[in-house]
């Protein structure tokens, strides 16, 4: 049986990062879109299509995690965000230890807010941080003052979270070694126990992009990338932290569960404009625009813009794709005959740990997490 | 207008009201739109069914602006005196690569209008068509066109032309085929000109044959000139280089429509059909006799077509390999000088060595198959033909880079050209340097006017053939034009450069080059191979190499992340969907060795794109 969990998208920003593609929308670009959709009426829609969901599928699961992303959920008040989470704990309910995790931004989240959120049932946040050096930060168009993560999370602390965990993104153009150290030793200087770090993608149609096309800023490089993920590896190993997917790492119990979930390719819900779904074999997908979306729940109809029911292939090869970034690894019985084979050879080439392997699960070497997009392609053979 | 009323019957026309000539022009000189005044004045195309190059047939010369295929038209045309004349007007290819067939155009006539844009100057290869003609002992008719552009500089042109041919400016024509001006006065000039058809009527039939055509619902229409007798319908004709025989099915004139006749007679230029489906069955430059009443003597000059310059023409997906030869097998019948064998390729699979004219030729073969056959190609760099004689007088001719033999090796030859260069003479200079680092022999050069210099050099063929004419136009800012025809061969210290990619040698990208410019294409090919292959899990040394000699080397570091984008629960469709894609792109991957080379990285790294592209733009 597959767990139940539920992604709720909060699709606002106070101005859009200049690397960011993400479905997220200022304040001002709703405006010049005409609708009507702001922080403040947008919860209600949420409530609305979590309401729609329960009643139109026949899931009797209960909710063992629940994230907040965007966007920046903290975009929306923080008992908005608890009148949504009591929304599914009304329909769906949540498990007894379930998970709750908001992404936030330092710059728009208070004390009270944090307090409001540990009170409401939250039990994990994500400080969106990426980095603490001012040339990264600019060339990023993050607007958030470095020192206020630190600040945001001894709050956190304080309040009462008991998990806190930092976004960090490396390999900017203009970052040097010495400056993603230095952001990672802040990071060991601050209470967390998880760390997500991704490397920059310059992704189609970003400012970012138009930049890296004119000349102004260097395309990331990959090699420098793969460098800098050795140096994230070994700072966060000293603090007692190791990975547990291949971008994220955690101290012992530290690890975001649902996070794991998408890895292990459990089911969960999507809420908000452009969420996915993954429940019983079929994904799923909102209308991407908050106008589009919020249309079709006040006519009380399905917010999907589309689905796919993945053949017994695709579902395998999402197996793979997804389980083998665990550090808990793929069960070698997911393979075919060939794909085994490739598994063999990629032992042999220090991409899968040979002791794992022996004992029948692929579990990706410190090199194959580098590489595994590759191995993947190879595994489904 | 001078419309005909009653024009004179095809097979009963008069020889001394015949004329026939034809225009001899620069791509872009003004030639089809000249053509299509013509045949407007003399009313044989209704106003309403005229549209622009009305005898370019196929598309690809209506776009490219270039004739490749020649053809004649009938113009019945009442000239200043009254008097009906038959004008045939024969067009001729207008590039270097159908030399031959141009000359055999020639042959067909008495008469050639030496046509010149007004603002740009006589070209390379007009002045060796001009050659060509006088050699025929044609009448010429120099004529500036284009005289209505505000760039014109008919004096300058006018004056350029007498000194090349000797006579006075003030007989150098001047019309617009755009507009019109002087076209009348023009075929006037041809009418009192060009000098009416000797022949003797009487004679056992010879007719020359200077196009051959296969057309998809008639077979191979065949055009011929008719030197003595007459082709009747309904006989038996011989073709005199084969002895082959055929019945004529029909006979006729071209005007512009095909018109049929119970026969073409002395002097008159018109088309036969006999049913052949090859064109190798009806040769350019062969005679037509009767079968019944042979000709003791062919009118000679005729040639099998030699291919010049060999390429790979390999599918794109192998499966296409059944449908790319019977594509091959059908533009046979439309092109005899198209020749091709099958060969394979460790690196491209299963494929052809075709034999071309030229670079052209290639082109345009290669972009019929692609356009009328919907394939998808690789062609491998072109190269020429080499004779390898070894030390124990074994001789191989080689065609494909790859079968270059090792072991004891005496001499290589190779094909020269001789080329004519026109330039401003501001270029002189860089067109030697750019020559001589060609290996070419300067035979001398000539003022045509007093800023205008012909300049002719042997050069190896191969040279021409990698990209000279693209250095040419980028050295001279495109002034200058380039001719060349074949000179025999010469013994050069020739070797060849073999590519390894991670220690296996890769047959597509070797090269015969001469020792001097050995290093320099293997530090080329190795820098580019290594932009144009992906990174592997493993370092790949490129190495180019002469036999076991390493000459240059580049190394691919191994790929060290493909991974760590942020991947959440809404990604997953997406990267699956990316990893399948990556995938999908893997098996269009070609091993060599343990290296995958995606197919894109050969078509690149062998792509003569650029080059030949211009060379068509000549």
């Amino acid at each position: 049986m597959r767990t139940l969990s539920a992604y709720v998208h909060i699709p606002f920003c106070a101005s859009r990062c200049g690397y960011c593609d993400f479905n997220t929308y200022t304040a001002a670009e709703l405006q010049r879109d005409g609708t009507s959709i702001t922080a403040q009426t947008y919860p209600d829609r949420v409530i609305a299509e979590v309401n729609w969901l329960r009643q139109n599928n026949d899931d009797n699961r209960e909710i063992s995690t629940v994230f907040f992303g965007g966007g920046t959920p903290t975009m929306i008040a923080a008992n908005n965000l608890v009148r949504i989470l009591d929304s599914l704990k009304q329909t769906y309910g949540l498990a007894k230890d379930a998970e709750v995790t908001t992404e936030a931004n330092p710059d728009s989240v208070t004390k009270q807010d944090l307090e409001t959120l540990v009170a409401g049932g939250f039990t994990r946040i994500s400080f969106g941080h990426q980095s603490s050096a001012a040339n990264v930060l600019a060339l990023l168009e993050r607007t958030h003052t470095p020192g206020r993560t630190w600040e945001a999370i001894r709050d956190a602390r304080a309040v009462g979270f008991e998990h806190v965990s930092v976004d960090l993104i490396y390999g900017t153009p203009g970052e040097t070694d010495e400056d993603l150290s230095a952001t990672l030793a802040e990071v060991s200087q601050a209470y967390v126990d998880h760390v997500s770090a991704y490397s920059l993608i310059v992704e189609p149609g970003t400012r970012l992009a138009a930049r890296v096309a004119r000349g102004e800023v260097a395309s990331p490089s990959d090699d420098v990338a793969a460098h800098r993920y050795g140096i994230i590896e070994e700072q966060l190993t000293q603090l007692g932290m190791t990975w547990y997917e291949v971008s994220n790492w955690a101290k012992p119990n530290g690890e975001c569960r649902h996070n794991i979930a998408y890895w292990r390719n459990q089911d969960w819900l999507g809420i908000g404009p452009g969420a996915h779904a993954h429940t019983n074999g079929v994904r799923s997908w909102n209308l991407k625009h908050p106008a589009a979306w919020a249309g079709r729940i006040d006519d009380e109809l399905s917010a999907a813009a589309d689905s796919e029911t993945l053949t017994a292939e695709e579902m395998q090869h999402e197996e793979i794709m997804l389980r083998l970034r665990l550090r808990e690894g793929l069960p070698l019985t997911a393979l075919a005959d060939s794909g085994l084979a490739q598994a063999k050879l990629a032992v042999s080439q220090g991409l899968l740990e040979p002791e794992s392997f022996d004992q029948g699960t692929a579990v990706l070497t410190f090199q194959g997490r580098l590489l595994a997009d590759g191995l993947v392609a190879r595994l489904w053979a | 207008m001078s419309k005909a009323i009653n024009p004179p019957t095809p097979g009963a026309t008069d020889p001394k009201i015949i004329r026939n000539f034809c225009i001899i022009a620069h791509i872009d000189h003004g030639k089809s739109t000249l053509a299509d005044r013509m045949l407007q004045i003399t009313g044989i195309v209704d106003p309403r069914h005229m549209r622009a190059q009305y005898l370019d047939r196929m598309d690809i010369e209506r776009e490219r602006g270039i004739t490749i295929k020649s053809q004649a038209v009938r113009l019945p045309f009442v000239a200043d005196d009254k008097q009906t004349y038959v004008l045939n007007l024969i067009d001729t290819p207008g590039h270097v690569d159908f030399t031959y067939e141009v000359s055999r155009s020639l042959a067909a006539c008495e008469g050639a209008i030496l046509l010149v844009d007004a603002a740009q100057g006589i070209e390379a290869q007009t002045l060796a068509n001009l050659y060509l003609a006088l050699e025929n002992n044609l009448t010429i008719i120099p004529v500036l066109n284009k005289i209505d552009l505000p760039a014109a500089q008919p004096e300058k042109y006018a004056a350029e032309i007498a000194h090349i041919m000797g006579c006075d400016p003030d007989t150098v024509m001047k019309v617009s085929a755009k507009t019109g001006i002087g076209v009348e006065e023009l075929l006037n000039e041809v009418v009192k000109q060009v000098p009416a058809p000797v022949g003797d009527p009487d004679a056992p039939a010879r007719a020359l044959i200077f196009d051959s055509v296969y057309d998809t619902y008639r077979g191979v229409v065949t055009y011929v000139r008719v030197i003595d007798g007459r082709i009747p319908e309904r006989d038996r004709i011989k073709m005199m280089s084969t002895s082959e025989t055929h019945e004529t099915l029909e006979v006729g004139v071209i005007s512009p429509d095909p018109v049929s006749s119970k026969a073409i007679g002395v002097g008159e230029v018109g088309y036969l059909i006999t049913g052949v489906k090859d064109v190798r069955q009806s040769r350019v430059g062969d005679t037509v006799t009767l079968a019944a009443r042979p000709a003791v003597e062919s009118l000679g000059g005729y040639r099998d077509p030699v291919p010049m310059v060999f390429s790979g023409l390999y599918p794109l997906d192998g499966s296409d390999y059944p449908e790319l030869r019977e594509a091959l097998d059908k533009l046979k019948l439309n092109d005899a000088a198209l020749v091709y064998e099958p060969e394979t390729s460790v690196a491209l699979g299963f494929g052809f060595r075709c034999g071309f004219l030229g670079l052209l030729h290639l082109e345009i073969v290669r972009e019929r198959l692609e356009r009328e056959f919907n394939l998808d190609l690789i062609s491998t760099a072109p190269n020429v033909v080499y004779r390898v004689v070894m030390d124990d007088a074994k001789e191989f001719i080689v065609t494909n880079p790859s079968e270059f033999p090792g072991g004891k090796i005496s001499e290589v030859y190779e094909p020269m050209v001789r080329s004519t260069i026109l330039t401003p003479s501001e270029f002189v200079g860089s067109i030697m340097e750019l020559c001589q680092t060609r290996r070419g022999n300067l035979l001398g050069m000539d003022y045509l006017s007093e800023d205008r210099v012909e300049m002719r050099y042997t050069l190896p063929l191969a040279e021409i053939v990698f990209d000279f004419f693209d250095q040419l136009k980028s050295k001279t800012r495109g002034y200058a034009s380039l001719d060349y025809e074949p000179t025999g061969e010469q013994a050069s210290d020739l070797v060849k450069v073999d590519i390894l990619l991670h220690g296996d040698p890769v047959d597509a990208f070797s090269a015969i080059v001469h020792r001097d410019k050995a290093y320099n294409y293997g530090v080329a090919m190795a820098a580019k191979l290594k932009d144009l292959i992906p990174r592997q899990q493993f370092e790949v040394p490129i190495q180019a190499a002469i036999g076991a000699r390493i000459i240059a080397r580049e190394t691919i570091r191994a790929i060290r992340k493909d991974v760590l984008a942020k991947c959440y629960g809404g990604d997953i469709s997406r990267k699956r969907k990316l990893l399948e894609k990556q995938k999908e792109g893997k098996k269009r991957m070609k091993m060599v060795g343990r290296v995958e080379v995606p197919q894109e990285a050969f078509i690149a790294a062998l792509s003569t794109d650029d080059s030949v592209a211009k060379a068509k733009a000549k």
